[in-house]
């Protein structure tokens, strides 16, 4: 049987979808979302109405989402890659030219009753983009400088648009997303170097031009990142969110201090303890146990994602739901190590379990794209 | 064909290794966040838990109850009532115009304190409480508790709060308590932590300031659960503190009750002394004022009445005034001379109604003078030429040392506050402080308590009774302090010839009951209660020569502040005395006319522990005398509690 012999035609049609839905990653997915219906509950001081039950409004609707997404074909999807980002490209230039100004930052654009914050709906449409690119691209080109120069184009322009909101987070996780969807269509590894190396270059630039007419960064990115470097320096100020964070995190012990017990939390010590510091309640409340449990779920997903990209002999599926999975992973990996005190406070929330609008539903239309490579990848 | 298969497959192959890196990064970061989770929630719980630990409990003191000041018979003088009062905190209203209007429905506020209180809240901290009501009835305090869910931010509060039952009463020699200020805490040198809590109350003035420590108890603790902004969830335990130790002095709360009102609106003040023991039975100053005005914040509209006042109500004249203690520093001059022997009791002095020193003349209040008088008879008439041949004869320093012994220019120790030495001047003080020397005029004016002499009320009647008991006896206040009554003094007698003490005492007795004693309007006639006394009527004013020549001005003619001092000293019974009584009625006038009626009713009042019967008063004066004492305002005594804490 030749690899020819793979064809589309034996993807499932109608009804027949159903089965062959990747059942396993939708309830992994329900599993987490139930964890934060429980914390958003717990942090509301046992109040549904507050937090929760949006949230499982949202999660409802995101689902139905994810779900027709996942049933449409790929190769629509793959066909709207490029329409869908340059569309993204030009909310984000609409969102500097009329956006909302939130917490400091133009993120928000209001379109009637909904809130659209473009910079989530761009880590999804960079994705496709990339991934539509590579799928394009002769394999034997992609480490061709000038071939490295478009997607490396495609990444920038957009994180210059977040980064000048300014949403460092999201910036970031940009950068480091579509990095990854290169590193995965075989781009060489020299040129990650070179990238790694140049970044390190421009850190360290980053911190001369401070106090400079040059200053490339604002004053409170330069506080997080101090706050970041010795929180206890300064316990009372900037310092103050993150301590709380490690003691409420910290005092739940092994096996913690019981559903809606955590003293942290229900008292209010804990900042933003709905969105950015939710994993905290979690460990305060259910302890170690609790914590290892919520990141063995996030890795199973994960895990899930990537096994189906390894089986996905379409490149444009493959690249996708690996693209996919490493923004869920950054998700993961920023908010977790922020709220532990091993990365700098950039507000990034935790994937499916913090409070969140817009990140809910952005999420599982992502899955959505997991789940129709799945479906529709060649057989 | 083949070609573009191998390069697919060989794609492929590559996205799966490099999918296999990125999966292996990825787990790595996973796993190096596995392993802080460990580190924090495992290895360094403990720390993490204390942390917690001392975010959410807070430890806060409670504040003790208060002693309470008792009478010598339990009367309550200073007790606790529990206050009731309605606080706000900004930060958990959300209107708070509205909340102060819904609140205005339960409870008294006028659109006036509205506005105060609006303008109050803007100025605080949003997080503190701001007391928007206190004192209130239970009744409007349940009202308000009851409601208290529908009004955000709006919290009731149940604290002590100090009430003197006695209103003015006993204003000057209990003091009162304030919240301790900033200016209270800059001079202790290490503040009980008790008094950081908010508006705690302690003792600014008189007993209360001076007992202080006694009185204040030692603060209980409790642990506290509290939220981020610092709101009590829950109370986790408590040790309650230990009450301040009662106080019971040596006061009679009737008596003073009835000295107060009888001294009425002079500008006077009179003490009381039980000569068993030298327990101030009463000592006041009038006019006097509501001590509880003090305790809640007086207004500045009260406080302007009060020191604007020319009577000058907020001083206690019975410890810090001084005055000329005019002719009853006769006795001090008396029993100096005559124990001297510079003159014996039965020797006579002429007076020709002055004395001629130099080129200056001494003048007797009565200008055709006594003719020839003996010490008796000095004392009765209250001769002053008698007083400047003695006083020549025996010096001043001898007077001076005299009036010590009687307890005048000596401080006594009291728990009052800025209680007065006054001034028993010799040679010594006037060099020291005028640097000047003693001249034999100065002894003369001396000799008649004028010049530099003053002693206060307080002293007046501690000399009074020293005369009486022939011992040196020290006045005292604190009765018991914690139910543990204070040791009876031991009294040691004076040292002075008994002789010469029955000789003073003779003169005094004719002061009252002699046919030319000064006082013997005065007199009592029931011959058990028998009294004895000496006038004074001190000048505050230089008369000249000219003045003295067109006639002396008399009192009622001068402008109240230029009048004379009105004093009276005596005690009773003559043959065996129990109480000693001084009075000082400021700008009164004579002694005789002014001072010594006041005395003699409140001696009167002291010896029968309430209204004396008639009988006691010359018949003459009987109707006079049942008509003034019937219009006198007293407290009704039933109203009088014996302790506790009241409720408002």
């Amino acid at each position: 049987m030749s690899y020819l012999d793979y064809t589309l035609a034996t993807a499932p049609a109608g009804w027949r979808k159903i089965l062959h839905v990747h059942w396993p990653l939708v309830f992994l997915i329900g599993a987490v979302s139930s964890v934060g219906f429980l914390m958003l509950y717990s942090v509301a001081g046992g109040d549904l109405d507050t937090w929760a039950e949006p949230q499982m409004k949202r999660f409802a609707v995101g689902l139905v989402v994810m779900f027709a997404i996942g049933f449409t074909p790929i190769k629509f999807w793959k066909g709207l890659s490029v329409v869908g980002y340059v569309g993204t490209v030009l909310l984000l230039v609409a969102v500097e030219l009329f956006g909302s100004m939130g917490m400091g930052a133009q993120r928000w654009l209001e379109l009637g009753p909904i809130r659209l914050q473009p910079s989530e709906l761009m880590k999804i449409t960079l994705v496709m983009m990339l991934a539509a690119y590579y799928d394009w691209l002769d394999p034997r080109k992609v480490s061709r400088p000038l071939w490295v120069l478009i997607p490396v184009l495609l990444i920038l322009i957009p994180a210059a648009l977040v980064l000048k909101q300014p949403n460092l987070g999201t910036t970031l996780l940009l950068l480091a997303g579509g990095g990854a969807v290169m590193l995965v269509a075989g781009v060489s590894l020299w040129y990650f170097g070179a990238v790694i190396g140049s970044a390190a270059g421009l850190v360290s630039a980053i911190f001369e031009s401070r106090g400079t007419s040059w200053q490339l960064i604002k004053d409170y990115q330069f506080r997080r990142i101090d706050t970041f470097l010795d929180p206890s320096a300064d316990p009372l100020g900037a310092g103050y969110n993150i301590m709380q964070a490690k003691i409420a995190l910290g005092s739940g012990g092994w096996g913690g201090k019981g559903f809606m017990q955590g003293t942290q939390s229900q008292l209010n010590f804990l900042p933003e303890k709905h969105t950015d510091f939710i994993f905290n309640t979690l460990a305060e409340e259910f302890g170690f146990v609790g914590g290892i449990s919520l990141l063995t779920l996030y890795v199973l997903i994960i895990g899930f994602c990537f096994l189906s990209a390894f089986s996905n002999r379409d490149r444009y599926g493959a690249l996708v739901t690996y693209g996919i999975a490493t923004a869920f992973f950054l998700l993961i990996a920023v908010n977790m190590g922020m709220v532990m005190g091993m990365l700098p406070v950039v507000g990034v929330p935790l994937p499916l379990v913090s409070n969140g609008g817009t990140a809910m539903i952005i999420l599982l239309m992502g899955f959505g794209l997991v789940q129709s490579a799945h479906i529709h990848r060649p057989r | 064909m083949r070609r573009a298969q191998h390069l697919v497959l060989e794609a492929s192959r590559r996205m799966t290794r490099r999918g296999l890196l990125l999966g292996t990064l990825q787990g790595a970061f996973i796993g190096a966040l596995a392993y802080r989770m460990r580190q924090l929630q495992i290895e360094q719980a403990g720390e993490f838990q204390l942390l917690a630990d001392e975010n959410r409990i807070k430890i806060r003191l409670i504040p003790p109850a208060r002693g309470l000041i008792q009478d010598r018979k339990g009367v309550l003088l200073a007790g606790n009532e529990q206050n009731y009062r309605i606080t706000i905190i900004r930060e958990d209203t959300e209107d708070v115009p509205g909340t102060l209007a819904d609140l205005s429905r339960l409870i008294a506020l006028s659109d006036e304190d509205i506005a105060k209180l609006i303008a109050e809240i803007e100025k605080r901290s949003p997080t503190l409480p701001i007391t928007i009501a206190d004192r209130l009835t239970w009744e409007e305090f349940s009202r308000v508790a009851v409601n208290a869910p529908s009004l955000p931010g709006v919290s009731t509060e149940v604290g002590l709060s100090r009430v003197y039952p006695h209103r003015g009463d006993f204003a000057h020699v209990l003091g009162y308590v304030g919240p301790v200020s900033d200016y209270d805490l800059s001079k202790m040198e290490d503040p009980d932590p008790i008094l950081q809590i908010p508006k705690f109350q302690i003792g600014k003035l008189g007993v209360e300031a001076k007992l202080e420590d006694v009185l204040r108890g030692k603060a209980g603790v409790k642990r506290v659960e509290v939220n981020v902004k610092g709101r009590e969830m829950r109370e986790i335990d408590r040790r309650e503190g230990d009450a301040g130790a009662n106080v019971v002095l040596t006061l009679d709360a009737r008596l003073q009750n009835f000295l107060i009102a009888r001294l009425g609106v002079e500008s006077a003040a009179a003490v009381a002394i039980d000569l068993e023991d030298g327990d101030i039975l009463a000592i006041g100053s009038t006019p006097t004022f509501d001590p509880n005005l003090f305790v809640r914040g007086i207004s500045s509209a009260d406080y302007a009445l009060l020191t604007e006042n020319d009577h000058r109500p907020l001083a206690d004249k019975t410890v810090q005034g001084a005055y000329p203690p005019g002719s009853t520093f006769k006795i001090v001059t008396a029993l100096a001379a005559l124990e001297a022997g510079v003159i014996g009791p039965g020797e006579k002095v002429y007076c020709p109604g002055f004395t001629q020193l130099g080129d200056r003349k001494f003048h007797c209040w009565r200008r055709g003078g006594h003719g020839h008088v003996d010490l008796e008879q000095s004392l009765e008439q209250s001769c002053d030429v008698y007083y400047y041949e003695v006083a020549q004869r025996v010096g001043i320093d001898k007077i001076a040392e005299m009036a010590r012994r009687l307890g005048i220019g000596v401080k006594h120790d009291l728990p009052m506050s800025a209680v007065s030495e006054g001034v028993a001047p010799d040679k010594v003080w006037k060099q020291t402080r005028y640097g000047k020397d003693w001249l034999v005029g100065d002894t003369l004016n001396s000799a008649i308590g004028q010049g530099y002499v003053l002693a206060s009320p307080l002293q007046l009647a501690v000399m009074a009774g020293r005369v009486a008991t022939g011992k040196a006896l020290q006045p005292r206040l604190i009765k018991a302090l914690d139910d543990v009554p204070q040791a009876k003094p031991v009294v040691p007698p004076l040292g002075i010839s008994e002789e010469h003490l029955a000789a003073v005492r003779g003169g005094m007795y004719a002061v009252m009951n002699g046919n030319r004693g000064t006082a013997s309007a005065s007199r009592t006639v029931d011959k058990t209660l028998l009294m004895a006394g000496k006038t004074g009527t001190s000048q505050v004013r230089n008369i000249s020569t000219a003045e003295r020549a067109a006639g002396v001005i008399s009192n009622k003619d001068l402008p109240w502040e230029r009048r004379d001092h009105a004093l009276f000293v005596c005690f009773a019974p003559f043959d065996a005395p129990r109480v000693a009584v001084s009075v000082v009625v400021e700008h009164g006038g004579g002694g005789s006319a002014v001072a010594a009626p006041l005395a003699r009713d409140i001696l009167l009042y002291a010896l029968f522990d309430g209204l004396p019967p008639l009988e006691v008063y010359p018949s003459a004066q009987r109707d006079k005398v049942r008509e003034l004492l019937d219009t006198i305002p007293l407290a009704d005594p039933s109203t009088f509690t014996t302790g506790g804490i009241s409720r408002a």
